[in-house]
């Protein structure tokens, strides 16, 4: 079986890894490296719960190969809160508002609201529904995730509170 | 899911992608974005033996206007066009972009796969049709400059070789009375088009449709440009009438393929119905860019 070695800054951290050129991406980061924040939801790029960030952009891991990945820099749901625990101001807004019911969409609906937050902060909800229109709830609990996001646009935008910030 | 089991090897610059390609022919696909292709391999409709990754060939990147020309290369992003200020007239780059997929797939697809795919719902081959546009397909020997309504040949078949790299478009830049608009018709938001039309036109010096491009997506086995709308309104002064003809025109010559998203009959008048609203938007834009500021 051939195998290719990768170097992936994964939250801030170096990972080198040898890898088959079929593995998933989000394959990688649960199965290899045990960061299981990322989830697989429907496996056929439609829900958007393996959301990640890829040198800041909002991709779908499991439509990215791992070898794809070498050199690139991502963030991924374990990376957004700081080491003290202190919850990233795109958590604690979904936590505020209580924006999610089962929770298994949340990790790639928290990574496309902090790419939509750094992207282009708007307070409209057509915008901010346009956001996430890759990330599916099935509990169909989008109220409440329009409502924390925008929280957080609007402090971006009148520059109060913490707005979004930076991923550690 | 996995796809079957692939070689990969990944491009460090243009002309070692060209060799290998020239080397090897059929017998490696090329991977860019993969939000199409990958999806196919996991769910093993496509089985492929070797990949080229060409995503990191910085020759394939940017977007300029040079010489009347604007020129996208193949590896933008359709969100680098869903950002890209559109120049006058070039209003439904923006608008094409900005409906495709979702932002995670927009963020990684590229517009030369999207292109070189060729689905015949996909929205960028509707709207490069209703605009003057060169494909430039390149090989080791060779640079070849297609006009694009030649380009798609069949269902998710292009004139593209196998030992070619589709590496950019070139749009003639629209004269100042123009405008231009997209319009798409989906089931739910991020669907392929149950039908769409791009529509671009040029106000003539006494008030005629100097020029008309219409493109159309899902209304049949390739990308269509509608020629025989545009010949009824191409030359005429605008008036409803004429457009309603136009849209008779359209809906004739097109024979959409019945499926989930609808019937032939839905489709046809899906066509017919935005043609004439993105004639509409299209016309309005062009007669506001060609009337002097009031």
């Amino acid at each position: 079986m051939e195998t290719i070695k990768i170097r992936v800054r994964i939250n801030g951290r170096e990972y080198e890894r040898e890898v088959e050129p079929r593995l998933l991406l989000v394959s990688f980061l649960r199965d290899e490296l045990g960061l299981t924040g990322t989830h697989i939801g429907c496996d056929t790029s439609h829900c958007g719960a393996c959301t990640i960030l890829l040198d800041g952009q909002n991709i779908k891991s499991c439509t990215m190969f791992a070898v794809q990945a070498d050199e690139r820099d991502i963030t991924t749901i374990e990376g957004l809160a700081a080491e003290s625990g202190k919850l990233h101001p795109v958590q604690e807004a979904f936590w505020k508002h209580h924006a999610l019911q089962c929770g298994y969409c949340t990790p790639g609906m928290v990574m496309s609201a902090v790419a939509f937050l750094e992207r282009q902060p708007s307070i409209e909800e057509q915008e901010i529904r346009r956001g996430i229109a890759g990330n599916l709830c099935r509990c169909t609990g989008y109220q409440f995730i329009v409502d924390a996001i925008q929280e957080l646009a609007q402090a971006k935008i009148t520059g109060t509170g913490e707005g979004t910030g930076e991923s550690k | 899911m996995y796809p079957s089991r692939f070689a990969y090897q990944r491009a460090e610059n243009l002309t070692e992608a060209l060799t290998v390609l020239d080397e090897c022919k059929d017998a490696i696909k090329i991977l860019a974005g993969g939000q199409s292709l990958i999806p196919l391999m996991k769910l093993r409709m496509v089985s492929l033996p070797r990949l080229l990754d060409v995503g990191r060939l910085q020759e394939l990147h940017g977007i300029c206007q040079e010489n009347g020309l604007l020129r996208i290369r193949a590896l933008s992003r359709h969100a680098d066009l869903e950002r890209f200020l559109s120049p006058p007239g070039l209003e439904m780059l923006r608008e094409g972009a900005r409906v495709i997929a979702d932002p995670q797939v927009r963020n990684l697809g590229t517009l030369g796969g999207a292109l070189a795919e060729a689905d015949p719902a996909g929205d960028w081959p509707a709207v490069f049709l209703a605009l003057d546009t060169s494909v430039v397909c390149r090989s080791v020997n060779e640079t070849r400059r297609l006009s694009i309504g030649d380009f798609f040949l069949d269902a998710y078949t292009t004139a593209l070789k196998p030992e070619e790299i589709l590496t950019e478009l070139e749009i003639t830049l629209p004269r100042a009375q123009s405008g231009s608009a997209y319009l798409k018709f989906e089931r739910k938001s991020g669907d392929f088009a149950i039908a769409s039309a791009a529509v671009m036109v040029e106000v003539g010096s006494s008030q005629e449709i100097r020029r008309i491009g219409i493109g159309l997506a899902g209304v049949g086995l390739i990308p269509m440009k509608a020629s025989k709308a545009e010949a009824v309104l191409r030359g005429q002064r605008f008036e409803p009438e004429i457009l309603r003809q136009a849209g008779e025109a359209l809906m004739n010559e097109i024979e959409p393929l019945a499926d989930l998203r609808g019937s032939s009959e839905y489709k046809r008048n899906v066509a017919g119905v935005l043609f004439q609203r993105a004639f509409t938007i299209a016309w309005e834009r062009a007669g506001r860019a060609s009337r002097p500021e009031a």
